[in-house]
């Protein structure tokens, strides 16, 4: 099982103390926060991809590359990359690129984003939304598996005799998860694929998320890539630690409260309860987690939302060392047992990794 | 025999009030001139109650489960009231946010009974300036005859001509019962079973237990559709 974080990269300003970070400030923050979730024993570091304020991460692979750099096992993807309004020859360039230079430490997650006007500001239609995510994605996954291609579709100029450079490391493409949060046409997209599929649910209750993600299971087993339990499934979560439960609270509070997307609206006490969010101790964190398996079955990632709301970097980093030292080895044992022997503990691993 | 699900949504904020009892009492004249040959259940929504899970809906993105709840009641319903107080010309934001929350394609075809109450009568046409086109605009079948209350008519100084409040919320109740027994036809309401066709083609989601692997868009489907 995978266990990792992934972030948003939004410029929030601290509200205990007014201070707004400079957006160069919290791209080193970001870079901070992978090399230290390698330090700590995660496995996977995913950053969003965003073209307004307050958010930075416009260049994934810029970052990822970067961080490749700094690190050592560290597997590195997105949360999620725009499949809708990037050009899938430049998607199949730019990761391609990052698995050679990361020795094959790269996966992604494709999505449709959540912002309107990225689509008219790259050209699009956001109408076209699942369309643009089905032909796009279609033409992506052709680049990475065949040498040369002719190509020609609705939404991007034809392709003539085009090889798409560098090929994938060893031939072998990154492996991809598809992220959705309420469209069925995604889960069956991953599903005719054998790929993942990535289940958002920190935002949502979780009979929504079993729906879609039976759906997947379901549909991954009718193109034949294996039995439903056997699907790749990926979910997220969020969490705020200290030793004691009551001090967590008070402590996350006033983040939670002025929080981007969910502040100002249901409260801390709500929201806890109708969603994967847990304020507490690591063991509360520890409970609630394992309670994912039996609503969603034995599945393969976990990511954590761990540095937004203007939390700052030093209380990130503690949350860290929690999550790496008192969580996630006893998540990794109890979600070991009782998995069946067929059912994998994570996404298929690039070769590369193997002889590393 | 069938039994009929009417839903009265009631927007007044005072309790009592009189936005509350304008719905009670069209609810009474549709159950009664329903008739002894079909059983009406009546549900009322109160979205007083409601606000704040309604406010709360709007920036999370998500109901509580009491809010779920009233919207999947109006969403099911066979027949539905809503009545309002007149806010700034209008209809309450109150009552406009929670319709802003119902499914789009959910209220299709619903027959709905329009109801209003203000201050003074010179607001009465708010039923057809506001509340028709919104409901208009969820494709929901209203009903010719719409009902207004203004302070007024519930004592001295009402509006008596052909018979006053009492005739009019009577000649309503009897319209939309008539409506709902037509549209109801050989016993299973028209709206109910155009919903459950909707309901189908989105079941995709309940697995082979409900409607079925035919409901999935396959994907070559999805692909050759581009």
């Amino acid at each position: 099982m995978q266990f990792g974080i992934f972030t948003v990269g939004d410029v929030t300003a601290d509200p205990t103390t007014g201070r707004t970070p400079s957006e160069h400030e919290r791209i080193k923050t970001m870079v901070a926060i992978a090399q230290k979730a390698e330090e700590v024993g995660l496995d996977v570091f995913a950053t969003g991809e965003h073209h307004n304020p307050p958010f930075v991460p416009s260049s994934p692979t810029t970052m990822l590359g970067y961080i490749a750099a700094r690190t050592e096992r560290l597997i590195l993807s997105t949360s999620t990359t725009l499949i809708t309004t990037n050009d899938p020859v430049k998607i199949a360039e730019d990761f391609a690129m990052l698995q050679h230079l990361a020795g094959g430490r790269v996966d992604l997650m494709m999505g449709r984003g959540n912002t309107g006007p990225v689509y008219p500001w790259f050209g699009k239609d956001i109408r076209q939304g699942i369309p643009l995510a089905v032909e796009n994605y279609a033409l992506l996954h052709r680049l990475w598996r065949e040498d040369v291609i002719d190509w020609s579709g609705k939404f991007r100029t034809p392709l003539q005799g085009f090889t798409s450079t560098p090929r994938p490391l060893d031939g072998v493409p990154p492996f991809v998860w598809h992220g959705s949060i309420r469209s069925p046409e995604i889960a069956e997209q991953a599903a005719y694929y054998g790929d993942g599929f990535f289940a958002n649910n920190i935002f949502w209750p979780k009979g929504h998320f079993q729906k879609l993600i039976e759906l997947y299971r379901r549909r991954y087993a009718h193109y034949g890539h294996g039995t439903p339990e056997q699907a790749i499934v990926g979910l997220g979560g969020q969490v705020f630690m200290r030793a004691k439960s009551q001090d967590a609270v008070r402590e996350f509070r006033p983040y939670f409260d002025n929080a981007p997307v969910y502040g100002h609206g249901p409260s801390l006490e709500e929201f806890t309860e109708q969603t994967p969010l847990t304020v507490g101790s690591p063991q509360e964190v520890i409970e609630k987690t394992l309670q994912f398996r039996e609503a969603f079955g034995d599945y393969q990632r976990q990511l954590f939302l761990m540095d937004h709301a203007g939390l700052p970097l030093k209380t990130v980093l503690e949350q860290l060392d929690l999550l790496g030292e008192e969580v996630v080895p006893v998540l990794r044992k109890e979600f070991a047992v009782g998995r069946p022997a067929d059912v994998p503990d994570a996404p298929p691993a690039h070769p590369a990794l193997a002889r590393a | 025999m069938n039994e009929l699900k009417l839903v009265a949504v009631t927007a007044g904020l005072g309790k009592p009030s009189s936005t509350r009892l304008l719905t009670d009492r069209l609810a009474t004249a549709v159950t009664e001139h329903a008739g002894a040959g079909s059983a009406v259940d009546v549900h009322v929504v109160e979205l007083r109650d409601l606000a704040v899970d309604i406010a709360n809906n709007l920036v999370s993105g998500w109901p509580s489960s009491a809010l779920g709840a009233a919207l999947e009641a109006v969403s099911d319903a066979d027949g539905l009231i809503v009545v309002t107080p007149v806010f700034a010309g209008a209809y309450s934001g109150l009552f406009k946010s929670f319709f802003d929350l119902v499914e789009p394609e959910a209220l299709t075809g619903t027959p709905v009974l329009l109801g209003a109450t203000g201050g003074t009568a010179r607001h009465s046409l708010v039923v057809e300036h506001a509340l028709r086109p919104l409901f208009s605009y969820l494709h929901a079948l209203t009903l010719p005859t719409a009902v207004f209350a203004a302070t007024d008519d519930w004592g001295a100084g009402a509006d008596t001509y052909g018979g006053g409040l009492p005739a009019r919320i009577d000649r309503a109740g009897r319209e939309f019962a008539d409506l709902l027994a037509r549209l109801a036809g050989d016993g299973i309401p028209r709206a109910r079973v155009e919903r459950d066709a909707r309901a189908a083609g989105q079941d995709e989601l309940d697995g082979p237990g409900g409607q079925g692997e035919a409901d999935v868009v396959p994907f070559e489907q999805l692909l050759a559709g581009l």
